[in-house]
């Protein structure tokens, strides 16, 4: 622990940190571009100038020097305002001075600190460089003349993302970042180049010039794409959600997000659902809220009412939704669209039990029919720096591309209850090891022999669900033991779809099929009663992510046209089928669910208790398959997007999208 | 510097450089660069392994040799790492050509030094043999190159025609280097200066004269 002494400030910094890092203990702020605590040292931008003493008598880059003991420090001499000066002078030779048609304009690191730290005017009057744009893929507009070259983009498409797809080509001056053959960016995480570029370099394709910074309200918010539930932004001007941006949470998403977090958003103006319908003679037709609470009242609900819980729900619409059966007199719920039928009795044996960060430590995993890259792109990450820090990987299920060594070892469920002994000898030697269960996995009813194989080789087990709304809806016990199957012999009059999309809606041929949702999807394409609902920016809600963290999550916008947050609609449904649900406003809702469930209350991790053992004789067999076909299409709002949807053609289907002609 | 530029990646390109793999004598001497490097470390090679590549493209095209985009992946292939890294190096050095060059690739250096020894007339001189900076003449003969220093300041102006230097150049010194490269001889590489050996001062010693012939003990002078 060495003592430095900062602007005369004498500090103890921890062993191994940076001058820089030492300087920000002191609350001293340094400018940087390149340095990024994410990422790798560079050292290439000299904007963190610092003067260091013992040490040579001109500035030292502070992001790459080591603070050592009786280090004299000091950011606030002549010395280090000149340099800083100078350096800032020489990045802005080349950069234009184009902000008032820049995107970047107003969240700048360079903008930002020119003000702070630069010289008021330029010496120089040479030609300026101009750099041809680079294309980047869809999501990614560049303006590359605009580049400093901090290599920020260049570092974390190869140490997070895994994919080594940006560089910089040529030198010095003629220096220029840009992808193979101006190849698009493949990967899950590409955008978050766009937060990271200090300048207007790399900016966001589908938000170029939509508004400025502070034109935006700023709503925190949880992203419901994946199970992950990434904390993201939601910046919203009028009705309208403009982009989401990540925040920084450690636990959860560290800094970033995924690109459907990120650009599904577009997806919320189009194929909404914005008015109530009602299908007559097959056909559906526009009605009013009355006509239509009639029409379910009509179909006798009392006692045989069922409800199924789409992936992107929150808690409260389920409470609700369980409140008012438990009003009508029927417990059919559940939320496993596809017909899972997994135990539920112990929430720990459905929980990702090492948590996101824990994973990193684990030094041997085995992966049980999960499609991570794609199912959970933050946990990929997780995965990758696991690797890195030297642990195993073994995945059992198709091959996919991962961005971390990995040994396959087969599509067979069955290899569960005979590991080659590679596998036994790694989970052997490790200290923290682990097993995910992926949705694949659950599919295939492997679940208690993954179970049985994390306790026989010693490890954590996790399940890594996809759908957001997974573990609060198992928390609030909206699963039945036989799974949807259990809903269908029941042969309900009414179902009540809660944004499902993915249900086989042909096997509720005889019931009244209400949805209750805010997209045209699949789900209302099959229902016979559509009421307009709220998407996640457009209510308050609370969130369980896959490792059982409870997230809250706050309303930016409003619902469009007739859509009403679902819970009142459950309120106003309760009142025209002459039930009495117990609340009136959201907050008595809330309420009556953490009367009820206690944990979702509190924010934070769940404690679901001790891990149950094993089933006796559990045991897999047969081929796994991954739930997800198309990253970029995998809910009701991405495939709404039109983003969304050039990434799948371009991306994935390589379908050559032409840029239009400008 | 010369601007760079990589050659455009087009069909033709594909299908001449495509099938592009290592001679046996060449992979041989890839692979015993790899082992140069800890396990694991093969990258280190990159740089080995892309002048072993460009070598074998100038023998095939009987040119100083390039890297077209194939090659370049080849590489990459050859010691699994993304081609992006591959082709940064390839990119940063000058000393690989990213476009065809000619039988000879000279380089003339037009750094200060030079400069003030009369560079400017080393390039009249090729200027008047029709090269021009960046390109390659039409007889496929010569390609002229503009370079930064090239460490040869005691000697210059020097120009380096494929792997050697030819430095205390005049224009009639430069022009009898060309006519007998052009020729198919081999005029000698280093000073073109008579009587020079190699940087010595021009003119004999002028310190430790007395060192010239035989040991000397200075410490008493001092």
């Amino acid at each position: 622990m060495p003592k430095v002494k900062v602007d005369g400030q004498e500090i103890e910094v921890p062993d191994g940190a940076t001058v820089l890092q030492a300087c920000e203990l002191a609350g001293k702020e340094i400018p940087r571009f390149c340095y990024h605590e994410r990422l790798s040292i560079a050292g290439n931008c000299r904007m963190c100038l610092v003067e260091v003493k013992p040490g040579p008598p001109k500035p030292q880059a502070s992001c790459a020097l080591p603070a050592t003991e009786g280090q004299e420090i000091r950011t606030d001499s002549e010395m280090v305002k000149t340099a800083r000066e100078g350096v800032m002078e020489f990045l802005l030779i080349n950069h234009p001075l184009d902000c008032p048609i820049c995107d970047q304009g107003g969240e700048c690191d360079l903008q930002d600190q020119a003000m702070a730290y630069g010289r008021g005017a330029t010496r120089y009057h040479e030609n300026k460089r101009a750099v041809t744009e680079k294309y980047m893929g869809p999501l990614i507009k560049t303006i590359m003349t605009r580049c400093i070259h901090c290599t920020r983009c260049v570092r974390f498409s190869e140490e997070i993302a895994g994919v080594d797809e940006i560089g910089a080509l040529y030198r010095g001056e003629d220096m220029q970042i840009t992808t193979y053959l101006e190849h698009a960016a493949k990967h899950e995480l590409s955008a978050n180049v766009i937060d990271l570029c200090p300048v207007g370099a790399l900016t966001s394709g589908p938000y170029a010039y939509e508004s400025r910074p502070w034109e935006l309200k700023k709503t925190l918010g949880i992203d419901v794409s994946d199970a992950v539930g990434s904390n993201i932004r939601i910046d919203s001007r009028g009705r309208e959600v403009l982009r989401v941006l990540p925040r920084i949470n450690d636990e959860v998403n560290e800094e970033w997000i995924s690109d459907k977090a990120r650009y599904q958003v577009d997806g919320l103006v189009r194929r909404r659902l914005d008015k109530v319908w009602i299908r007559k003679k097959g056909k559906l037709a526009e009605a009013s809220w009355d006509e239509a609470f009639k029409a379910i009242a009509r179909a006798k609900p009392q006692g045989s009412i069922a409800a199924i819980a789409g992936d992107m729900v929150d808690c409260e619409t389920m409470f609700a939704a369980r409140t008012l059966l438990k009003a009508c007199g029927s417990d059919l719920v559940e939320s496993r669209q596809t017909g899972m039928d997994y135990d539920v009795s112990n929430l720990a044996a459905v929980n990702f039990n090492s948590t996101f960060a824990g994973i990193e430590e684990a030094r041997a995993i085995l992966i049980v029919g999960s499609h991570v890259r794609w199912e959970a792109p933050l946990v990929n990450v997780r995965l990758r720096k696991a690797a890195k820090r030297g642990a195993k990987i073994f995945v059992v299920g198709p091959e996919w591309e991962t961005t971390f060594p990995a040994t396959f070892l087969g599509e067979d469920a069955g290899v569960l209850g005979n590991l080659p002994s590679e596998v036994t000898d790694a989970f052997k030697g490790a200290e923290k090891s682990a097993v995910i269960l992926g949705a694949g996995g659950f599919a295939a009813g492997a679940h208690g022999a993954a179970m049985a194989t994390a306790s026989t080789l010693g490890a954590t087990f996790n399940a890594l669900h996809t759908a957001a709304a997974r573990m609060g809806a198992l928390m609030l016990g909206f699963a039945s033991k036989g799974g949807i199957a259990d809903l269908v012999s029941a042969k309900p009059n009414v179902v009540l779809a809660l944004g499902a999309d993915e249900v086989d809606w042909n096997r509720f041929d005889g019931s009244l099929k209400v949805y209750i949702g805010h997209h045209g999807d699949k789900g209302a394409h099959a229902a016979d009663i559509i009421l307009p609902a709220a998407a996640y920016t457009e209510k308050a809600g609370t969130y369980v992510n896959t490792e059982g963290r409870v997230q809250m999550s706050d309303k930016a916008i409003f619902a469009p046209g007739d859509a009403r947050e679902d819970w009142t609609i459950l309120r106003a449904l309760a009142d025209a089928l002459k039930v009495e649900v117990g609340f009136d406003t959201f907050d008595q809702l809330r309420a009556a669910m953490v009367a009820e469930v206690p944990a979702l209350g509190v924010e934070g991790l769940a404690d679901y208790g001790e891990m149950p053992a094993a089933p006796a004789g559990a045991s897999a067999s047969g081929t796994i398959g991954y739930p997800i076909k198309d990253f970029y299409l995998t809910n009701s709002i991405a495939r709404a997007s039109v983003v969304m949807q050039r990434c799948s053609d371009e991306l994935l289907h390589g379908d050559d999208i032409k840029e239009a002609a400008e | 510097m010369a601007a760079r530029n990589i050659a455009p990646d087009t069909p033709e390109l594909r299908e001449r450089w495509g099938s592009f793999s290592f001679t046996d004598a060449n992979r041989e001497k890839a692979d015993w660069h790899i082992r140069k490097y800890p396990e694991g470390r093969s990258r280190s090679a990159v740089m080995p392994l892309l002048d072993l590549a460009q070598r074998q493209v100038g023998a095939e095209t009987d040119t100083q040799g390039w890297l077209p985009l194939p090659v370049i992946e080849y590489v990459a292939e050859y010691l699994s790492l993304p081609v992006i890294r591959v082709l940064e190096v390839a990119t940063f050095y000058t000393m690989y050509n990213l476009v065809p060059v000619g039988e000879f690739h000279v380089q003339v250096c037009g750094t200060t030094p030079c400069m003030l020894r009369g560079s400017d007339d080393i390039l009249e001189a090729c200027y008047a043999r029709g090269m021009k900076k960046g390109h390659t003449t039409d007889d496929g003969l010569w390609t002229l190159t503009e370079v930064e220093c090239m460490g040869n300041c005691a000697t210059a102006p020097m120009v380096q025609i494929n792997d050697d230097n030819y430095e205390d150049l005049t224009t009639e010194r430069f022009d009898k280097v060309l006519d007998a490269l052009a020729a198919g001889e081999t005029p000698k590489a280093g000073t073109q200066e008579p009587g020079r050996h190699t940087s010595e001062p021009s003119g004999g010693p002028t310190t430790l004269t007395a060192m010239v012939d035989a040991n000397h003990d200075y410490r008493s002078e001092w």
